[in-house]
């Protein structure tokens, strides 16, 4: 005895996916529903109008910006994800050290400076052949460059009281012009960045934080106009002692 | 991982197609690809190796489609008068054919116009376009039979079609 028909296996015999006996059953069905087996080959046309209109772009050349969507660098693309990742979970504990004591909490400005300063650290730190774009041997250069992209007078923190020396720096795009990222690195090879974002509008508050998740933690204060933040893998207390380093030399003036 | 791009790069084809079906307009059809594509490669981790690559990037877009659509509000009607010129190359005979079609599947509801495009254009088997569009197997196969109807009717009565975008807000 035969199951009955249902309409499952009448769109399993249009798109041919019966076993034989199965659809033999369907046909013998069929034989005797005329009208039914008009709807079904109306089914089936379906598909083959729908080939027939849309299997043309299947021999269209394929626009160069969607071969260049497909092609991004990965590598790229994978590091700022695995630091964007940790820091945009959530996991940023801020607490203050602020001279004035006042949080910077609910501040876009403020959360996204660290966010950009761990994705910059994520992305050049590791960098062997091309960690800056030009090196502490060109020091003045350096300074003069970013400082000129900035449009504000920087300089480069001298951290050899803390063991780091400059390597140099590079520039980056960042929300609101350009962002310049100086990087340093201790006798082991351990590199700190120092990520300087220029803010469009004054600032008053520079209490400072830290953001922290698994070794890499970024201590950051907005400076009037500028928003600094450290980042490297190091205990938080060594961090801190670096960044108030940091913080006199640029604030000292 | 040059591999996989290149991989990535081979289905860029067939989501132009599927895509093309979907939203009846080449640009946007071509803004979702990218949309997908972008979306892929930031996912690239989720991706099980293994597993079917091009039934992953219809999920994507299906996903991002989805979120468009809610995004902007739309409409799932539209004035038949609105519906882009199909600018597909087709002979004289055809070209009737391939509006009346184009006209007819905007008319249908996304999620019965999704299902059929999967099983009937793309050739996925009711198992994988329920994965693609994350509902049970027994949704896929009522919207298919909805879709199906649907669109015979519309197809037999042309006019029907245009009766029913006036209707609607």
């Amino acid at each position: 005895m035969n199951a009955p028909i249902s309409e499952d296996d009448l769109h399993a015999w249009v798109d041919g996916r019966l076993p034989p006996q199965r659809r033999a059953e369907v046909e013998t069905w069929l034989a005797a529903h005329p009208e039914a087996r008009a709807r079904l080959e109306a089914w089936r046309a379906q598909d083959a109008a729908l080939h027939r209109a849309f299997d043309g772009v299947l021999d269209e050349p394929v626009p160069t910006r969607l071969v260049r969507a497909a092609a991004a660098p990965h590598l790229l693309v994978r590091r700022a994800a695995a630091a964007f990742g940790w820091l945009a979970l959530g996991s940023v504990l801020g607490f203050t050290l602020g001279r004035d004591g006042a949080p910077l909490s609910g501040d876009e400005l403020a959360t996204s400076l660290p966010r950009y300063a761990a994705i910059a650290h994520a992305v050049y730190a590791p960098e062997q052949r091309h960690p800056v774009e030009v090196g502490a041997e060109q020091e003045a250069h350096l300074v003069a460059w970013l400082s000129k992209r900035l449009g504000a007078e920087l300089r480069a923190p001298r951290l050899d009281a803390a063991g780091y020396r400059l390597v140099g720096g590079r520039l980056l795009p960042g929300e609101a012009g350009a962002v310049a990222q100086l990087m340093y690195e201790d006798a082991t090879g351990r590199r700190l960045t120092l990520y300087v974002r220029r803010d469009g509008a004054e600032r008053a508050d520079t209490a400072f934080r830290v953001a922290q998740e698994g070794a890499l933690g970024v201590f950051y204060w907005i400076d009037g106009r500028f928003g600094y933040a450290l980042s490297g893998e190091l205990p938080r207390d060594e961090l801190l002692r670096v960044g108030t380093l940091v913080y006199r030399q640029v604030e000292g003036g | 991982m040059p591999g996989s791009r290149d991989a990535i790069v081979a289905e860029i084809p067939r989501l132009r197609r599927y895509a093309r079906a979907l939203t009846g307009d080449p640009v946007r059809a071509d803004d979702l690809v990218q949309d997908t594509l972008e979306r892929a490669l930031a996912k690239w981790a989720l991706w099980r190796r293994g597993s079917s690559l091009r039934a992953w990037l219809l999920t994507l877009m299906h996903n991002v489609f989805v979120n468009q659509v809610r995004g902007r509000q739309a409409v799932e009607f539209r004035a038949a008068e609105d519906l882009p010129e199909p600018v597909l190359r087709a002979t004289q005979a055809d070209e009737l054919e391939v509006r009346d079609l184009q006209r007819a599947l905007a008319c249908l509801p996304l999620e019965q116009r999704a299902v059929l495009l999967l099983v009937g254009l793309e050739d996925l088997s009711y198992a994988e376009a329920a994965r693609v569009l994350g509902v049970p197997l027994g949704t896929v196969m009522s919207r298919l039979s909805r879709g199906r109807e649907r669109l015979r009717l519309l197809l037999a009565q042309p006019g029907k079609a245009r009766l029913e975008v006036v209707k609607k807000p």
